[in-house]
């Protein structure tokens, strides 16, 4: 193992960046009134706005995987303009704020939009329902997860994929058994992030979806409301939040360990 | 199962195009430095790469065809490819990359792993069949790879610089296993070691800049190569001229004696292969009489296996390093090199 | 094989670390600095005799405010050569929670007496809170009136869909004040944060209708239609307005306070569609 001398003046920053992030979590936990801390986030509107988000989220992030990993294939194995294109329109949803993207998707899936009215035809209202929320989530997490396993889908190359043809393994069974185990890792952090994005989406939900208690009104739309009546419940609430991200992200962790090493 | 393999391919974008015919069973060495194509070759026979033109045949089956655009994808080819780094899947053990290959082309998982049981012992193996790619060394990995390539009843085997990335101690164990598995399946073996070449290889093509430049039965290429690659790769000198009255005539007047294995017609370009270990060097004229005793200057000194190789504007020598401090050679040395006339075998180029 | 270690670091102690932190410091700082306003801040503006200071008076008003509110600071400006009015304009709880952490302002008009009683039980507020011009609700529908909408009753009818501002803000509280008078229990598909996001989900025709303020629908044009709700007369939203204690320059936020509950700000106000107090 190699010991490289890192310049120790990068520490102050380096601490200062740490303190920076932590220590909003950490007066935010301090200032949780935990006399009554029960009372507040077991209240029917926490408790459906936090069961509410776990299952958009989770549909969400299937979701995500359903449509991101395939996308993630195409654009990590070609090049060129198209591919630029692909990329940038993949990645729209990452740079816009989320309020434009409800916007957008309003346009696109409101009532008046562009496929509104084919869809309420169809029977599919999606304006202030549960489904507008997977939507709103769905387009803003997608990239993480697109960006994460590109990234992975490059570094692990072709050279496995080609072996594995030579050995008589058809494109379909190269994709199972070689690409996308090789690329674990990189799925396995692009949908904890995906899923994290889920959980925290808020401007494009509240622009796209609504809000209704437990039809659209997810965690951090409940936290916001809580803001103007309790402000005491908002502080619970977001530190609920917190927990759930947190151990979400631990999970995936410790679950991740035996997998292991990455060919390069 | 083994056919022959025939490949007339060209690749605009490497600027290769060669022709060459693997018969049934035996082992073809591509011969060349980095960068001669010989990849790009076996890329095309494995079909990994798509021809600009020609074709790829093996047996009666069309595997590639530029004109009609035929086109066999590479798991349906019967072509197995071993590449100079394992490349073993890392998220499998030994015994399940060995099985990986039955079990893609539908074999039970259980019958899959039997045959990869008999593989790994073919190979050595056996012990370490548990074992991640991560928990073997460059030799073993290479086994479990030839295990692997093999699992799958190839009617070719593509073998590129299998021995490239071994150390000098697991190297030979591994050779001796690719000969015994070469000995009769149809095999393109790419290699720029002319050891691998002599010992494994039944016939060999030298590649230069995406052409092959000579191309023959192995012993014949590695002693009396007709091509500067050729002999370059085979190590020995390979001097060019006409011939002239059983001798040669260099390009700059002078006669290099010799002996002609055929009959040569005067005046007619023939070319001398040297050994280096039959070129000795001396500062003056040396006495008694060689028949063969020639002015020239040292172009380079580089070390050779336990020798020194003297190369120079006219042959290369081998020699051993206290002959080298003795003479106090270097670059730009003027010294005469001397070779018996039994050591030059004359040849019509 | 690359492995997922990752490679340790360990650190050196080269001198200069202290310096190097100290320089880290002091740019976080002075970005921040900069950040800052320069309120209150008197510069002198040069060789114009009449002018000689440059002053800043901040006014924190109720999102509803804005457009009325910006035309009066362009007035107030006009008159008082050197002044510049901004507005932090946002919901009226959100606007008093902000002062009450200490936000730099002289000005508080918010959209409901309520809310006003907070700022003043905080001690926010300098003297006795104006009321200067009132609310009503309003059935808002996009102009099409999809759902053929015609009156509050319309808005409880199954299919209907309709948002409301959520109860726990000032327009939901109405709302629900609305419904209890009238005796109608509306089943909204979203409770909205604020007036606002109730108006464009109506524009935009995601939702059949809503109930905004009068205000609100005027300043949406020809895109909605508002519908008056006779039972709306008796939940009547009274807009106070103050000077703050903390203001930079207290004569100045009363001037404010005086052109808005004056004759000239009566009529801005009416013409945004406010009724008297």
């Amino acid at each position: 193992m190699t010991s490289l001398a890192l310049p120790r003046w990068l520490l102050v920053p380096a601490a200062l960046g740490t303190l920076f992030v932590g220590l909003p979590v950490v007066a935010m936990a301090l200032s949780v009134d935990w006399g009554s801390f029960g009372s507040l986030v077991t209240s029917d509107a926490s408790t459906d706005a936090l069961l509410l988000s776990l299952r958009t989220a989770a549909v969400s992030t299937m979701l995500c995987l359903l449509l991101g990993i395939p996308l993630a294939v195409v654009l990590a194995r070609t090049s060129g303009t198209a591919a630029t294109l692909l990329r940038s329109v993949v990645l729209v949803p990452l740079v816009i704020p989320p309020v434009v993207g409800g916007i957008a998707l309003l346009q696109a899936f409101g009532r008046r939009g562009l496929l509104g009215s084919t869809l309420e035809v169809a029977g599919l209202q999606v304006a202030f329902s549960t489904t507008a929320v997977v939507i709103a989530q769905t387009f803003v997490a997608m990239p993480f997860l697109v960006l994460s396993l590109e990234g992975a889908l490059r570094t692990a190359g072709t050279r496995f994929e080609e072996v594995a043809a030579t050995l008589g393994a058809a494109p379909t069974t190269v994709f199972r058994r070689v690409t996308l185990p090789l690329a674990l890792p990189g799925l396995v952090s692009g949908t904890i992030l995906a899923f994290a994005r889920c959980l925290g989406e808020f401007g494009a939900t509240i622009t796209f979806a609504g809000s209704l208690q437990g039809t659209t009104r997810t965690l951090p739309l409940e936290i916001y409301l809580q803001r103007e009546s309790d402000p005491r419940a908002a502080v619970a609430l977001s530190l609920v939040l917190v927990a759930v991200a947190v151990l979400v992200i631990g999970l995936t962790r410790a679950r991740r360990e035996p997998v292991g090493g990455v060919v390069s | 199962m083994t056919l022959p393999l025939h490949l007339r391919v060209g690749v605009d974008a490497r600027d290769v195009d060669v022709d060459l015919t693997v018969a049934a069973g035996e082992t073809l060495a591509l011969l060349g430095p980095n960068g001669a194509g010989k990849s790009t070759v076996l890329a095309a026979a494995a079909g990994l790469v798509t021809p600009d033109s020609g074709t790829v045949r093996l047996g009666d089956r069309t595997l590639s065809d530029a004109t009609t655009h035929a086109w066999v994808p590479p798991h349906r080819r019967g072509i197995a490819l071993l590449a100079q780094d394992a490349r073993l899947f890392p998220h499998l053990s030994a015994l399940d990359n060995v099985a990986f290959g039955p079990t893609a082309s539908g074999e039970g998982r259980a019958a899959a792993r039997e045959r990869a049981a008999h593989w790994l012992a073919e190979v050595g193996m056996t012990a370490y069949e548990r074992r991640r790619p991560r928990e073997l060394s460059g030799g073993q990995a290479q086994r479990v790879a030839i295990a692997r390539a093999l699992a799958t009843e190839p009617d070719v085997l593509l073998v590129d610089e299998p021995l490239a990335a071994l150390d000098v101690e697991s190297a030979p164990d591994v050779r001796d296993l690719l000969r015994r598995v070469t000995h009769d399946r149809t095999t393109v073996l790419v290699t720029h070691d002319v050891l691998d070449a002599a010992l494994l290889a039944d016939r060999v093509a030298v590649m230069h800049e995406g052409r092959v430049v000579e191309e023959g039965e192995t012993g014949r290429v590695l002693s009396r190569p007709t091509s500067d690659f050729g002999a370059r790769f085979a190590g020995l000198n390979l001097v060019r001229g006409v011939a002239s009255a059983g001798d040669l005539r260099m390009p700059d007047g002078r006669l290099l004696h010799g002996i002609a294995e055929t009959h040569l017609v005067d005046g007619a370009p023939a070319s001398a292969v040297v050994s280096p270990s039959a070129v000795s060097v001396h500062l003056e004229p040396p006495h008694g009489s060689p028949r063969n005793s020639l002015d020239a200057t040292v172009t380079d000194l580089e070390p050779h296996g336990q020798l020194v190789r003297v190369r120079t504007d006219l042959l290369s020598a081998d020699i051993t390093p206290p002959a080298v401090a003795d003479l106090g050679l270097r670059r730009g040395s003027a010294v005469v090199l001397s070779v018996k006339a039994t050591e030059v075998h004359l040849h019509p180029a | 094989m690359r492995s997922l270690r990752t490679t340790s670091y360990a650190v050196r102690s080269p001198h200069g670390f202290r310096a190097a932190s100290a320089v880290v410091v002091t740019a976080a700082l002075l970005a921040l600095a900069g950040c800052t306003s320069d309120r209150g801040a008197v510069e002198p503006l040069g060789d114009d005799p009449e002018v000689t200071t440059s002053r800043d008076l901040t006014v924190f008003a109720a999102a509803s405010l804005q457009r009325p509110f910006e035309e009066l600071g362009r007035i107030f400006e006009d008159a008082h050569p050197g002044v510049t009015v901004r507005f932090s304009f946002g919901g009226s709880s959100g606007l008093v929670a902000q002062l009450a952490e200490g936000a730099p302002g002289d000005v508080l008009a918010t959209a409901n007496e309520p809310t006003m009683a907070d700022a003043v039980k905080d001690s926010l507020v300098a003297g006795d809170p104006k009321p200067f011009a009132s609310n009503t609700l309003q059935v808002v529908v996009p102009a099409d009136n999809p759902a053929g909408v015609r009156t509050l009753a319309d808005l409880a009818k199954p299919g209907t869909q309709v948002v409301l501002c959520a109860p726990a803000v000032p327009c939901g509280a109405a709302s629900a004040a609305l419904e209890k008078a009238a005796g109608v229990d509306i089943r909204p598909v979203s409770e909205e944060q604020s007036v606002t996001d109730v108006l464009g989900k109506v524009r935009s025709g995601e939702a059949d209708a809503g109930l905004v303020y009068v205000t609100d629908v005027a300043s949406a044009g020809s895109e909605v239609t508002g519908i008056d709700v006779p039972e709306a007369a008796a939940v009547v939203n009274t807009y106070p307005i103050a000077a703050l204690r903390d203001a930079a320059d207290a004569g100045l936020a009363a001037e404010f306070v005086a052109l808005v509950t004056g004759t000239e700000g009566g009529e801005v106000l009416a013409d945004a569609g406010f009724r008297a107090p």
